[in-house]
């Protein structure tokens, strides 16, 4: 029992977070950047966050990820890292040749008052970016947030960069994609076409952190929103945002800049929000929804349908990120089953209300926490409390699962140790139908494993 | 010289092996903007105290640092898995503006009591050195109020290099070893000095050393417990593997308490042979000789004969290694030639002067030999070497299988055991299944 010094009785802890339902800013920021065609995230700040975040994402993706750093020694420390970044977008420029370097900061950078926008207008003006390239600056403390906030702030850095307005409106749709897996954000592209829809996707990780195996290796992957797509945001018609806590910053700032409305939605996730997303898409791209579409529609509703029985009553613990859980939780609700404790170390005070609306009344008995000390270590003594029958989060609950004896679904980032992840999606109608074959999967394995013989059934 | 673009700054870091010899740099700092494979002073610090089961590791600084180093490492411990667990002060703006060591106090206060340590680490991370918390003190003050002993580890991400994160590691570790007192083992003692237990390592090591009826006194730190290295300094002898990671404890125990150290690698047979010889001519025993030699023979006649298949088979193969410590890549060229596979390129993040001079007398020529390298570069030398495999680590993996070649994760994320006799077999089984695997024909070029 790896997690044996768990009990049921709380403590009150003032300090002290024990195995985190969350990481820090910049490993978000650069996922997002990571999204955008040709560009190379920087990391401004000591050689180990960069390391760090490299093989976090490694890890998940199984994929090279090119990420360059300042590489901070103790004199940056006490004069600042001026010095490193010019340097580094020199060498970045003379060796990489990317066409963007997205920099975001570091606790470190943060807390010695680096000003990343004063270091790269100093670059510019010394001629160490060539003509035609970018810079992009995002700030992203690691004391502030999560690694949902660094995305969020990401997100927001390019937004506030690209986009213009020529005056002329372009058919098409901006849809700021959340943090959602390279396999998402190619299902929302497909989404958009069946619709018969244009649409500008940031980012895209697609393509860049699912690869195919061509026996070489680009540094630049195909993939990515490019820059003529950003550029053009500006003159599209509507953005749709997808997910509060990545995508509200940088779509409020397109809005400002370029007068280009956004509408908000949750991640489309399982039935209901998939339902908005796609409402979202006819309103806005004013076409009618295909038959094709209300056939995928109508083939989640007969799996939840066909397999009810065994979804309903079943009490699920989740953890990961607000803009996942809000969704996903909503999801299990309307396929009857019963979330009833979520947690998220990201902190924001709309997640109560989020979640709340998201269970509608549905599960009084729900616990709800996010934010300081909701973590892994608070998830599992309510757990030890009173246990459930389904746990959904990131690989890091697989200790719990393991403890508790309790069927798992890995869901969320990070995921070090099953694959799929990056491949299928579990967004819209399909992604839905995904979602509960994989929960089905490990229900009815435990009970194959473990019903006495006589009850052991060969169709369920 | 390179056919590929290097870094200015790079250039004396990169040396491709010629009949005159050359020299390579290095120890230096990154150069800004390289994509590195280095890490920090942190990720030294942990990754060295890590395995010690029956401690407990705070990681005072914003959650990150905790995050990223949760259970990462197969350091398998025996028994207590306290050090898999992740502990964090998780600072937030406000500790930034008014400083974290209120935080720090609690947090340890509540966490000895709740988990009831051996001693407790707490690792400084940047933004602790720039804030000014007093971090010395307050692990003072925790240790007059429980008893436990709890130890700063100094280890800011700025302040150097990954070896100066080991060099605070070994600090903590300085300040344990010596305080306990009982004499409890046989004749001949040893200490295990870097060695991590990936795998399960460590305990076919020890299994060796018993059979040769040497004691181990202490592991430091694979499999490791706070008591036993309290009492490392009774033993006779500090064996040191990994000697960027442990060359300051051995050092310093020599100078303090007049252990002798000697460097070792357990990876291949030669190396692993001339380990166990070692410890026989250092206690000038002729029992202990017999014992290694017949053990070493029993070992080997059984080893061979096993080994033959991967060697006709891997037969002119070549293989590219790029890894943490420069010591790891002398033993693995050698490892890799004994099965019939010549290494074409070899680096490390870490390696000193008398390491890369080590390996340019070791490699044929033409071989690269690198440090600090990054996957552009390494990249270009494999496909320019045409290498069949590479040997590294994490960040590696999807480069070499990108390129279309085998894979071999010489680092923290093996499954296998790879040191000892045993471990020949599996390092060799590795490079076999995956060199010759049948998926490299499917792919389109």
């Amino acid at each position: 029992m790896l997690l044996r010094h768990t009990t049921a009785t709380e403590y009150k802890r003032e300090a002290l977070t024990i195995n985190p339902a969350k990481t820090c800013q910049p490993v978000g920021a650069m996922y997002c950047a990571l999204g955008v065609h040709g560009c190379l995230p920087h990391s401004h700040g000591s050689q180990g966050c960069c390391s760090y975040h490299r093989s976090a994402l490694t890890r998940h993706y199984k994929e090279p990820v090119m990420a360059a750093t300042s590489s901070f020694t103790e004199g940056s420390s006490v004069f600042g890292g001026q010095a490193n970044l010019l340097t580094g977008l020199e060498n970045i420029f003379t060796i990489y040749d990317p066409e963007i370097v997205a920099v975001h900061s570091t606790c470190l950078s943060e807390t010695i008052g680096d000003d990343l926008p004063q270091i790269i207008g100093k670059a510019r003006s010394e001629g160490k970016i060539p003509l035609g390239k970018h810079v992009i600056p995002a700030s992203t403390p690691s004391y502030v947030g999560s690694h949902v906030t660094g995305y969020a702030n990401m997100l927001k850095a390019f937004v506030s960069y690209f986009p213009e307005t020529t005056g002329t409106k372009i058919d098409q749709l901006n849809i700021l994609s959340g943090w959602v897996e390279p396999a998402d954000m190619r299902e929302l592209k497909r989404i958009v076409s069946m619709m018969g829809l244009n649409a500008v996707v940031l980012p895209d990780t697609s393509d860049v952190l699912d690869t195919p195996m061509t026996g070489k290796y680009k540094m630049y992957p195909d993939g990515g929103t490019t820059i003529p797509d950003m550029v053009s945001m500006g003159d599209s018609w509507h953005t749709i945002a997808l997910g509060e806590f990545c995508t509200r910053d940088a779509a409020t700032e397109l809005e400002n800049k370029c007068k280009v409305k956004f509408s908000m939605r949750e991640l489309p996730i399982g039935l209901s929000a998939t339902d908005r997303f796609i409402k979202a898409l006819r309103r806005y791209g004013k076409v009618s929804v295909p038959k094709e579409v209300e056939d995928e529609r109508g083939r989640l509703v007969d799996v939840i349908t066909d397999m009810h029985q065994y979804l309903y009553g079943k009490r699920v613990a989740l953890f990961g990120d607000p803009d996942h859980l809000v969704p996903l939780t909503q999801f299990l609700a309307d396929c009857g089953m019963k979330p009833v404790y979520v947690v998220s170390g990201t902190p924001g005070k709309i997640f109560t209300p989020l979640m709340e609306k998201a269970l509608n009344g549905r599960v009084p008995e729900a616990k709800i926490m996010n934010g300081e000390r909701a973590d892994m270590f608070q998830l599992h003594q309510w757990i030890k409390q009173e246990g459930v029958d389904l746990l959904i989060g990131n690989t890091y609950g697989k200790y719990i699962a393991r403890d508790e004896n309790i069927p798992f679904v890995r869901y969320g980032f990070p995921i070090l140790d099953r694959i799929g992840h990056s491949y299928f999606p579990s967004v819209g109608y399909l992604g839905g139908i995904r979602l509960l074959e994989k929960i089905l999967g490990v229900l009815m394995d435990k009970i194959d494993a473990t019903c006495p013989e006589s009850k052991f059934e060969l169709v369920m | 010289m390179a056919t590929f673009n290097i870094l200015e700054e790079r250039r004396k870091q990169v040396l491709t092996k010629t009949a005159e010899g050359g020299e390579i740099a290095c120890g230096k700092q990154s150069t800004a903007g390289s994509v590195s494979q280095r890490a920090c002073v942190f990720c030294g610090s942990r990754v060295v105290l890590y395995p010690i089961a029956d401690a407990l590791h705070l990681i005072h600084g914003p959650v990150g640092c905790a995050a990223y180093t949760w259970d990462i490492r197969g350091s398998l411990s025996s028994g207590p898995q306290l050090h898999r667990l992740s502990f964090s002060t998780d600072l937030n703006e406000k500790d930034v503006v008014f400083g974290g060591e209120k935080k720090l106090y609690q947090s340890l206060i509540k966490l000895i009591e709740t988990y009831q340590p051996k001693a407790a680490f707490v690792y400084s991370t940047c933004i602790v050195g720039v804030i000014g918390d007093d971090v010395k003190a307050v692990c003072k003050k925790v240790e007059a109020e429980t008893g436990i002993t709890v130890l700063p580890v100094m280890s800011e991400g700025f302040s150097g290099t990954k070896k100066d994160g080991y060099k605070a590691a070994c600090d903590a570790l300085e300040a344990l070893v010596g305080t306990g007192n009982e004499r409890r083992n046989g004749k001949y003692t040893i200490n295990i000095l870097g060695d991590f237990n990936l795998a399960g390592e460590l305990w076919m090591l020890a299994g060796y050393y018993r059979k040769m009826g040497v004691d181990i006194v202490a592991s430091i730190t694979g499999d490791g417990r706070i008591d036993e290295i309290r009492h490392a300094h009774t033993a006779s002898l500090n064996l040191v593997q990994c000697s960027g990671s442990m060359m300051n404890l051995a050092k310093s125990m020599k100078e303090k308490y007049g252990i002798p150290f000697k460097k070792v690698s357990y990876f291949g047979i030669e190396d692993m042979s001339e380990a166990l010889y070692e410890v026989a001519r250092f206690f000038e025993s002729d029992e202990l000789m017999e014992k290694a030699r017949a053990l070493v023979r029993e070992e080997i006649g059984t080893l061979l004969p096993a080994l033959e298949k991967y060697r006709k088979a891997l037969k002119g193969k070549k293989a590219a290694i790029y890894v943490g410590g420069a010591f790891k890549a002398i033993s693995l060229v050698k490892a890799l030639r004994l099965i019939g596979v010549q290494t074409v390129v070899v680096g490390s993040q870490t390696g000193g002067p008398d390491d890369y001079a080590l390996l340019q007398k070791l490699c044929d020529e033409g071989t690269y030999i690198v440090d600090d390298s990054n996957p552009l570069e390494l990249s270009h030398m494999v496909q320019e070497t045409g290498a069949d495999i590479f040997i590294g680590g994490v960040k590696e993996r999807p480069i070499a299988y990108k390129i279309g070649i085998g894979f071999c994760d010489h680092n923290h994320e093996r499954k296998l055991a790879l040191a000892g006799y045993e471990g020949m077999i599996n390092f060799a089984e590795e490079v076999y299944a995956s060199a010759l695997s049948p998926v490299w024909k499917f792919i389109r070029k």
